[in-house]
């Protein structure tokens, strides 16, 4: 029964346009507010000795006066940083269809859970017969994160996708090395993320990239002509980063097994896929997750995030260590894998992270999990279908969590530029979706709406969109006009670098 | 089953029906039956959030910490006040639950929180230019070894014995892909022995200072070595006793990196921590990470965007030098946030009262009997020592007097180890004189 006293039609969640702001000015660093003799800290009272620092450090040693820093009251602090939190847009706020990036709105428990000071203030090196909650928190999320993927066993810590990426190559390295081989190749497709072929020649390898072919996939017959005994792996996400499912991973997975390479899936996209189909059952060896995307770890501004890797059973032995595991008598250790290749973290990556990972987990279950990822790809296809007809589709195939669009033929007719688009959108409430990315796409927005976003609040990004599409001529050029700065001088940073409010002072 | 999607049951019979579809197993049309996973996945149910609750307390409480187990453990991981003000403005959801900075005009929040937070690396670190963070230490270092590497080809890197365990794992896992030839230099007496290095053209030589025994080590001898060779002199300092010593970069270093867990962040079981990195100004083409820089909008208003991009992956693909992407930068926040806390005073403060606390503990365990120095060179927040009993004994049975007694570390071949017979000793603000006493007298009890 609908109350009376609710619109009929609701209203779009995620649209921010009624974000209060209270002017227009810059807010002064912090640097600004500092005044000599101000102070907000205090300390316990230890009843120690007060010994001068003259006592405690060798004369050659101790600074002569202390690091500048700021003198600010606790209550200027907390007015600055609010007021910075105001210039801020957030998932919290509105929508955020960041395509690649999945900006999913992160359930609060989540935080709670990170939060419990249980797991918040336990040392690392605390000996593992005291921190049994921890070793059996990483335990059930390595299985549990091996079940969602396929994969025989997993190492947490990697502290975020790239380094996740780094891990997995330096496997399929030390599995090639175990083999007595030494291949020299890495095949990514030339719709991949940036990180894979950075971290393709941090793993010591050569990239060589595959043309997509007119269906925005893998295209296989160049796959086939550069696949030999020198190509350790092939690096792939599937769905793809046009949010297109590689039909053919089963006969890429052969071919390149044929050869004696192993398949690496970058698990960006794992969002699309959750329940329903696993990058283990399509033959793929490595697997990273970047928790921060498909787990609801909230993405702090740019991290941390945690990028997990499972692989298949012929790998496990080389896995980074050490890893949590559960003894016959019911207890919890760490142990190192036979062949590790080492460690990738100062202890065993971004737990407290890892811990959100696992409430989420929970909160979802097998079935919420398949839900998110129904959710995501239906979203994702309904948007879509609104927006064909106005924005080009390059590659106009069944979606999954995500689609790429163009304006190319748009910036033919008025010159509107999928830059101006995203600042447009900017005005409208909404954050912009990723643009120039993938690179094969000319004037490229890459729109992943996530599957938390309501029905409403997508028929308000279409909306909006289509309005940005049909204004006149230089309209977009202007924006945004709405948010706490204007367009922002890009190569003035460049070119007059002020990295630091010293610079800022002492102009080279 | 989770509750995180927003639609009903009618909404989603009405959009599949806008597209064609008859149920949302059609959505996923284009995945070939042989791969589908037919039979779900073998997890539990969804619980509600209650339950999640629940479950999440009874794993923290299989934890100890706190109250039950009185730290005096760090070896890289600091038991520091966190004061509610970073606290909670650390964790305001616009700066949790936002992106990385891409449209600077809706993150001006982020991007000036990271210009002050570097401009505070910056001045700790005594060098002109730091980034917006990194993974944690260990990433930090290996970073700055990438960006010391000769651009064309592999190199040598003289890494001291004393730099912290772990890091140095990380360091070596990194180099079978890098191909750098990682020579460790052994320790002497808890010091670098610079002297004992092998023939060899470093490209970069990599101190801790204080080093992982809590040991100051002689910076300028570091920096004797690496001008040797041409090499690039990284120091890995704390930020905590910097508050009392002179920067790396007065001390000569080209690089610095760090552990900046203990500005602001709890100790977390090890993670999520924050990445030092700051560097001379001439090196800023090579800096690996983001780094934001300050300009002006259309209406000639301050701006924060992130520069000189062209360094990193997206744009380099594989011809960059680093890879990451997604950093740390919500801990770096929280540490701009604990860095204003604190303040110049505030700094000073700390680390004096850590440097006070470790004095004291570490006079009253050298009075027990069969306690001795495991080195005698000076120590600042942190030390070793050698305990009638293995060390790796006394910190089981110290859990079971309600104290995490420090770590196990030790020596072999002239490299610092963690699990050793010695006990690295950490004492922070947070100690009291009630507590030490209780320890030492606790120690006492352990080691007759
Ligand atoms: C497709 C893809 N691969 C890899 C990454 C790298 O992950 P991270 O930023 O966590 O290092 C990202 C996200 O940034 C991505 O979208």
């Amino acid at each position: 029964m609908t109350s009376e006293h609710n619109a009929r039609v609701p209203a779009p969640a995620g649209r921010a346009t009624s974000a209060p702001v209270m002017g227009r000015d810059s807010e002064a660093t912090i640097f600004e507010y500092s005044s000599p003799g101000r102070r907000a800290w205090s300390f316990r009272s230890t009843g120690l000795p007060e010994w001068d620092a003259s006592e405690l450090v060798a004369p050659g040693l101790l600074r002569g006066a202390p690091v500048e820093l700021v003198e600010v009251p606790e209550r200027d602090l907390v007015a600055h940083v609010t007021r910075l939190t105001h210039r801020q847009y957030s998932v919290d706020l509105g929508a955020y269809p960041l395509g690649s990036c999945t900006m999913k709105y992160n359930p609060k428990l989540c935080d709670d859970a990170a939060s419990l000071p249980g797991l918040a203030n336990v040392h690392p090196a605390t000996p593992a017969s005291h921190c049994q909650g921890w070793l059996e928190l990483l335990w059930s999320l390595s299985n549990a994160l091996c079940e969602v993927t396929g994969m025989k066993a997993a190492t947490l810590a990697p502290p975020a996708g790239a380094a996740g990426e780094l891990t997995g190559l330096l496997l399929m390295r030390a599995w090639h090395d175990s083999q007595g081989e030494t291949r020299t190749k890495v095949i990514i497709p030339d719709s991949a993320h940036g990180t894979n072929p950075a971290s393709v020649t941090l793993g010591g390898y050569e990239t060589v990239t595959v043309p997509s072919d007119d269906r925005g996939l893998v295209d296989m017959t160049a796959l086939r002509n550069r696949l030999d005994g020198d190509v350790a792996g092939i690096m792939l996400t599937n769905p793809n980063t046009l949010g297109l499912f590689e039909e053919d991973i089963a006969e890429i997975a052969a071919a390149a097994h044929d050869v004696g390479a192993l398949l690496y899936y970058d698990g960006a996209n794992l969002n699309a896929i959750l329940g329903v189909t696993r990058p283990g059952d399509m033959g793929f060896d490595i697997v990273h997750m970047n928790l921060h995307k498909t787990f609801a770890v909230p993405h702090g501004g740019g991290g941390p995030g945690a990028g997990p890797v499972a692989v298949s059973a012929r790998l496990e032995d080389f896995l980074p260590g050490p890893l949590a595991q559960r003894g016959d008598d019911g207890t919890f250790a760490w142990v190192n894998p036979a062949r590790s290749i080492g460690r990738v973290h100062s202890w065993y990556g971004n737990a407290l992270a890892l811990a959100r990972a696992w409430s989420y987990i929970l909160a979802n279950g097998g079935d919420g999990l398949r839900r998110v990822a129904e959710g995501a790809v239906l979203n994702s296809n309904w948007l879509k279908s609104r927006l064909r007809g106005t924005y080009d589709i390059p590659f106009d195939r069944p979606a999954m969590h995500e689609f790429v669009a163009s304006t190319s033929t748009l910036k033919k007719q008025t010159g509107l530029r999928a830059l101006d688009v995203a600042k447009r959108m900017l005005e409208e409430g909404f954050h912009a979706p990723t643009v120039y990315f993938p690179l094969i796409v000319e004037e490229a927005l890459m729109i992943e709406p996530t599957e938390t976003e309501s029905v409403e609040t997508l028929e308000a990004l279409a909306e909006a969109l289509i309005r940005i599409a049909g204004e006149v001529a230089g309209e977009a050029a202007h924006a945004p006009r709405s948010t706490p700065v204007g367009r922002v001088d890009e190569a003035l940073a460049a070119r007059r670098l002020q990295a630091t409010w010293d610079a800022v002072c002492q102009p080279s | 089953m989770g509750h995180f999607v927003p639609h009903s049951d009618a909404d989603i019979e009405r959009m599949l029906a806008d597209l064609g579809l008859a149920s949302l197993d059609e959505l996923f049309a284009v995945v070939p039956d042989a791969l589908r996973l037919a039979r779900g996945l073998a997890l539990e149910p969804g619980r509600s959030e209650p339950d999640v609750a629940f479950e999440m307390e009874r794993l923290a409480a299989a934890n100890r910490c706190g109250p039950e187990l009185v730290c005096f453990a760090g070896a890289g991981a600091y038991d520091h006040e966190v004061p509610a003000a970073t606290r909670r403005l650390g964790s305001r959801s616009e700066f949790v639950t936002a992106y990385t900075p891409y449209q600077p005009e809706v993150s001006q929040g982020v991007l000036q929180a990271l210009f002050e937070y570097q401009t505070f690396v910056s001045r700790l670190a005594g060098l002109e230019i730091a980034n917006a963070s990194l993974y944690d230490g260990a990433s930090a270092t290996v970073e700055a070894l990438n960006m010391a590497a000769s651009p064309k080809g592999h190199s040598t890197m003289w890494v001291s014995g004393a730099l912290h365990p772990n890091w140095r794992a990380v360091i070596k896992t990194f180099a079978a892909g890098s191909g750098h030839e990682i020579v460790e230099i052994p320790t002497r007496d808890g010091r670098t022995d610079w002297d004992a290095a092998p023939p060899g053209e470093p490209a970069a030589v990599v101190v801790a200072n204080p080093n992982f025994f809590g040991v100051l080590e002689d910076v300028s001898a570091a920096r004797t070595a690496a001008d040797l060779h041409g090499a690039a002199l990284v120091v890995a300092f704390d930020p905590v006793s910097a508050g009392l010593l002179r920067t790396p970069g007065e001390m000569g270093a080209d690089i610095a990196v760090g552990e900046g867990q203990p500005l602001g962040t709890p100790m977390s079981f090890g993670g999520p921590y924050l990445g030092l990195f700051a560097c001379r100004r001439d090196l800023v083409r090579r800096l690996p990470g983001r780094l934001v820089g300050r300009t002006r909008d259309v209406a000639g208003r301050n701006a924060y965007v992130t520069t000189l991009r062209a360094r990193e992956q997206d744009i380099r693909r594989e011809k960059a030098s680093s890879n990451v992407c997604t950093n740390q930068t919500l801990i770096a926040v929280a540490a701009m946030i604990q860095l204003s806390w604190l303040g110049t005073s505030g700094l000073a403060e700390l680390a004096l009262r850590c440097a006070r606390g470790a004095r004291y503990t570490r006079e009253a365990l050298l009075g027990l009997p069969g306690v001795e120095e495991f080195v005698t060179a000076a120590t600042l927040r942190e030390f070793a020592l050698k305990l009638p009993v293995d060390a790796t004994t006394v910190v089981e049975r110290m859990a079971e007097e309600g104290f995490l007694a420090g770590v196990a570390v030790g020596v072999e071949s002239g490299l610092a180890t963690i699990d050793g017979e010695a006990l690295l000793v950490s004492v922070t603000e947070r100690r009291t004189k009630e507590q030490i006493d209780r320890y030492v007298e606790c120690v006492g009890k352990v080691i007759r």
